[in-house]
């Protein structure tokens, strides 16, 4: 991707959980709310299935920011695996801190199947706190860099 | 102003008022209810509305006996009677430097003064 | 090698409008792996289908990618035909283009752009797929009902008229519950007696139903479809085949000074006892506590009178072990304790009674034979205060923090039956709120105001206090009128908060179900699974779930038993395939998993390994029931190891994703 910082155009990686965020995504789309491309969703089955790894994976290959969506507390498909994730994604942010990445380039977000404007919101907002941030130079391993 | 009071009573008091179910129990439970013009319920209704120059104008700051029975006895540990101490030590600051120390008590003890008169004073400048 | 067909879909111009598809296809032809890459108008049809299954078979194909709408959707469609045409149904991959890339995006060359990485990310994904197969699990056409309240009896009911043997354990020595010692249900004022013991009589006469008494449930063990659960089956010393229930054991016994805990302790009982004149099974039993024979071995009045010879002094415990296919719980609740609210005076003044006691004072069964008396001098009290929320929306420390939900309409009710029998009793109601949401419900509680003049006042009684006259001293604030009361009354009924059954927690442990902080069981789903809990082939009827009146007890027990039903009418279940899975060479026992699984599906076992010097090694190493596993994956994060993985989302598939996301 061309770096440029003044129409950069980040790659985000948004983990949604099958029952919850995935159909609020679902949901934009039939409302046609739109968002920017930059988002490519990735389904996995509870967002307690995002294991952090693949978050600094993402960052290693050069996403520039990672989103995290799941049921709202309370709502899990399986009773607590959103809890789990949140537990994960803040010992992340310690990580993420202590090794100098900017915690704002991740975030969980709770998002329901009915929530297809939130959703839509959500990753405008997202797209736009990670555009601000400029692109994810300190994780970010060259080699993997596809020419 | 009212809200810088209000917010002045709420650090003060360590009091949540937003807690309160308007169940009334802290009335309920009062000794000194028919003495207060206005009750411990509505300390902590007023206080939560802002409405709080009036209670700092009634006598009913002075008439609370601070026994704690609503302290003690309402369900959801809203604590009227550190509100109604809250808005007195308010009035009584801007009056002036006219209060107390612990350590001026047992000088200004007297033989005829109710036990219970001391434990409050006690329970009052020690917290 | 393998060999990956890419079918793009146009659906109509959903998504042809905003992508361009046969770039998308042509981009995706030179993905590694990709045999072949098609376009179609419509994908999902009878012949886009068609498309799909020959070119399964025409190039032997070993993956494929849909680029089409969301898997929620379609998914099941495209699997049935990879099945049809002999691929395994979970080698197939939706890279969702419709609603998560055409019909957000208006821009052609940036949604073709993200299409197209959609695309490849499903392309690398489906190159790790593996063939899954559904496993099948056999199902015990047995239920279980733990407790025999109204709730456990309407789901036994239920199952059985399906015709499916269940089994009732009940605590007590009869069934019946809570329902059994109330006298009038709201809001219909119908006698509780008269419509709760043909529903006992009919579970004990009912060939599929078999009811263990006075039994309780000691260790579960299993899953879905087949559990095995150990009873145990508490001593009566009295012989449940033998015993015929005359009652000539209980007119003889000596030892008459047993509070009856049939009528809250507000009577005495024999030693020997049968709890009310309907119990169902009607046999006696022996209250070891108290019975002089089996304390200090003097006395067998009992054993002597008993022309059946029914009574066996040597009982003990026993223990039976049972299979069922389904397990349903409805251990009901209790009224709390009232220890803490010294204020009310309850356990120093014996005027002063909860809820449930009155119901046993007005009932005709009860200790004054229906007529409404002071407990303390049996005169006819003129004055009855009631307290609402006693325990019940506190603060955590204080009591309950939830609303009880039955207190309203039984005060109501109480209020308007006193008042309906002695018209000369003035009955205060001292509330927070009235809470009547419920057919008919707000109109009961009209009727007592308007019609019954029960005076509802509100604000809280802060303190009761016993005069020595024999009155007691309510002392209240009337939030109204702004002013504090006090009234001067001979009794007063406090609504005491009602908890779940203290047996629920340790039973939850056993069955591995999940429960709220207050100790009510949690469904799996509030809004939409309100009767099953997490655990499959565990479901909750009646008040262990939350605080519940009869007609939604039975609804809720019927509801049970319906979804029951439906797990035992199956020969066996079809388990999601996508379920963890452990790799025993990598697990090294640490348990870490076992503290995030929600189901109960991870169990360790010591397994012996060959070793490269070929000695053997025992391990202790995680293992999977697939049939319990719902497969949320929270455990193959938390394996340090990286033994345990998610059949369908593993590690490498989900990662293989992002690379091609990030590339």
């Amino acid at each position: 991707m061309q770096v440029n910082d003044n129409n950069f155009e980040p790659v985000i990686v948004a983990f949604c959980c099958n029952w919850c965020s995935y159909a609020g995504a679902d949901l934009s789309g039939t409302n046609r709310l739109n968002y920017p491309t930059n988002v490519k969703i990735i389904r996995v089955p509870c967002s307690c299935r995002v294991n952090p790894m693949f978050i600094l994976r993402a960052f290693q290959r050069g996403a520039d920011g990672v989103i995290i969506c799941g049921c709202h507390p309370g709502d899990c498909h399986y009773t607590s695996g959103n809890y789990y994730a949140r537990r994960r994604i803040t010992l992340l942010y310690s990580m993420l801190d202590f090794l100098g990445i900017e915690r704002d380039r991740t975030r969980l977000e709770w998002v329901s199947a009915a929530e297809g404007a939130k959703f839509a919101a959500t990753m405008e907002s997202f797209t736009e706190q990670v555009k601000a941030l400029g692109p994810n130079r300190r994780l970010e391993d060259l080699r993997c860099r596809k020419q | 102003m009212d809200n810088n009071l209000k917010e002045q009573i709420l650090r003060s008091s360590g009091v949540n008022v937003l807690k309160c179910m308007r169940c009334g129990k802290c009335s309920g439970t009062c000794p000194s209810y028919d003495e207060m013009e206005y009750h411990p319920h509505q300390f902590v209704y007023m206080v939560e509305k802002g409405d709080i120059q009036k209670l700092m104008e009634s006598e009913s700051i002075y008439k609370c006996l601070t026994c704690f029975a609503c302290v003690e006895r309402c369900p959801r540990n809203v604590e009227p009677a550190k509100v109604v101490e809250a808005v007195r030590l308010a009035a009584i600051r801007q009056q002036g430097n006219n209060h107390l120390t612990p350590v001026q008590i047992p000088g200004m003890l007297d033989e005829d003064l109710p036990q219970q008169a001391i434990v409050t004073a006690f329970r009052k400048y020690t917290k | 090698m393998q060999r990956i067909g890419v079918f793009v879909c146009h659906c109509g111009t959903n998504i042809a409008a905003t992508v361009d598809v046969k770039a998308v296809a042509e981009a995706l032809g030179h993905e590694p792996g990709v045999v072949i890459s098609q376009d179609y108008q419509y994908m999902c049809s009878e012949s886009g289908q068609n498309l799909v299954k020959d070119a399964i078979k025409e190039h032997n194909l070993s993956g494929i990618v849909i680029c089409s709408c969301s898997p929620r959707m379609h998914e099941n469609t495209f699997r049935k035909a990879a099945a049809a045409a002999g691929l395994n149904p979970y080698l197939v991959e939706i890279a969702n283009i419709r609603e998560q890339c055409s019909w957000i995006h208006r821009d052609i060359a940036t949604a073709t752009e993200k299409a197209i990485i959609l695309g490849k990310a499903a392309v690398a994904k489906v190159h790790l797929n593996t063939p899954l197969t559904s496993m099948e699990s056999p199902v015990v056409k047995r239920a279980l009902v733990i407790g025999g309240g109204i709730a456990g009896i309407q789901t036994a009911l239920d199952i059985a008229e399906a015709g499916f043997d269940v089994d009732i354990v009940e605590k007590e020595a009869t069934i019946g519950g809570k329902m059994a010692q109330i006298d009038k249900t709201f809001p219909t004022l119908d006698c509780a007696a008269c419509i709760l013991t043909p529903k006992m009589v009919e579970a004990s006469q009912n060939e599929k139903i078999h009811i263990y008494a006075f039994s309780e449930v000691e260790a579960v063990k299993g899953f879905v479809g087949n559990f095995t659960v150990k009873i145990k089956r508490k001593a009566r010393y009295v012989d449940e085949v033998k015993c015929t229930g005359c009652g000539a054991c209980i007119e003889k016994c000596p030892m008459k000074k047993v509070p009856n805990e049939f009528n809250m302790g507000l009577d005495n009982r024999h030693a020997v006892y049968i709890p009310f004149a309907q119990a169902v099974p009607k046999i006696a039993t022996i209250d070891p506590n108290y019975c002089m024979m089996l304390k200090n071995g003097k006395c067998g009045l009992c054993s002597k009178v008993c022309a059946a010879g029914a009574i066996d002094y040597k009982q003990q415990d026993s223990f039976i072990e049972e299979k069922y296919g389904a397990i349903v719980v409805a251990t009901g609740f209790n009224p709390i304790k009232l220890d803490k609210y010294d204020e009310f005076s309850y356990n120093t003044c014996p005027d002063v009674v909860t809820s449930l006691e009155l119901e046993r004072l007005m009932n005709a069964a009860g200790p004054n034979g229906g007529t409404l008396l002071r407990p303390s001098d049996k005169s006819h009290p003129h004055t009855i205060v009631f307290v609402q929320c006693v325990g019940s929306r506190c603060s955590d420390e204080k009591g309950k923090p939830y609303c009880s939900k039955i207190c309203c309409m039984y005060t109501a009710k109480h209020a308007m039956l006193i008042r309906d029998k002695y018209p000369d009793t003035e009955v205060y109601v001292f509330y927070i709120d009235v809470r009547t949401p419920g057919k008919n419900f707000d109109e009961f509680y009209r009727r007592a105001v308007e019609q019954y003049n029960v005076h509802y006042i509100k604000g809280m009684v802060g303190k009761v206090t016993p005069k020595s006259d024999g009155k007691i001293d309510v002392q209240a604030s009337d939030l109204l009128s702004n002013e504090q009361l006090h009234i001067d009354a001979d009794m007063v009924v406090l609504a005491a908060a009602i908890e779940p059954d203290k047996t629920a927690r340790p039973l939850a442990t056993m069955l591995t179900t999940q429960m709220d902080t207050n100790d009510f069981f949690t469904e799996a789903h509030p809004k939409l699974r309100p009767v099953e809990s997490a655990t499959a082939g565990i479901f909750l009827s009646g008040a262990c779930q939350g605080p519940k009146d009869i007609p939604e007890t039975v609804a809720q027990g019927s509801a049970a038993a319906a979804k029951a039903i439906g797990l035992l009418c199956k020969n066996s279940i079809t388990c999601n395939p996508c379920v963890a899975h452990s790799d025993e060479l990598m697990c090294n026992g640490c348990s870490s998993c076992e503290k995030v699984r929600p189901y109960g599906a991870i169990t360790y076992s010591d397994k012996e390994f060959r070793m490269p010097d070929r000695t053997i090694a025992v391990r202790r190493v995680a293992s999977v029931n697939p049939a319990v596993c719902q497969g949320c994956g929270a455990c193959t994060v938390a394996c340090p190891s990286g033994a345990m993985d998610l059949s369908g989302f593993s590690n490498s598939q989900i990662m293989a994703e992002v690379d091609a996301i990030c590339k």
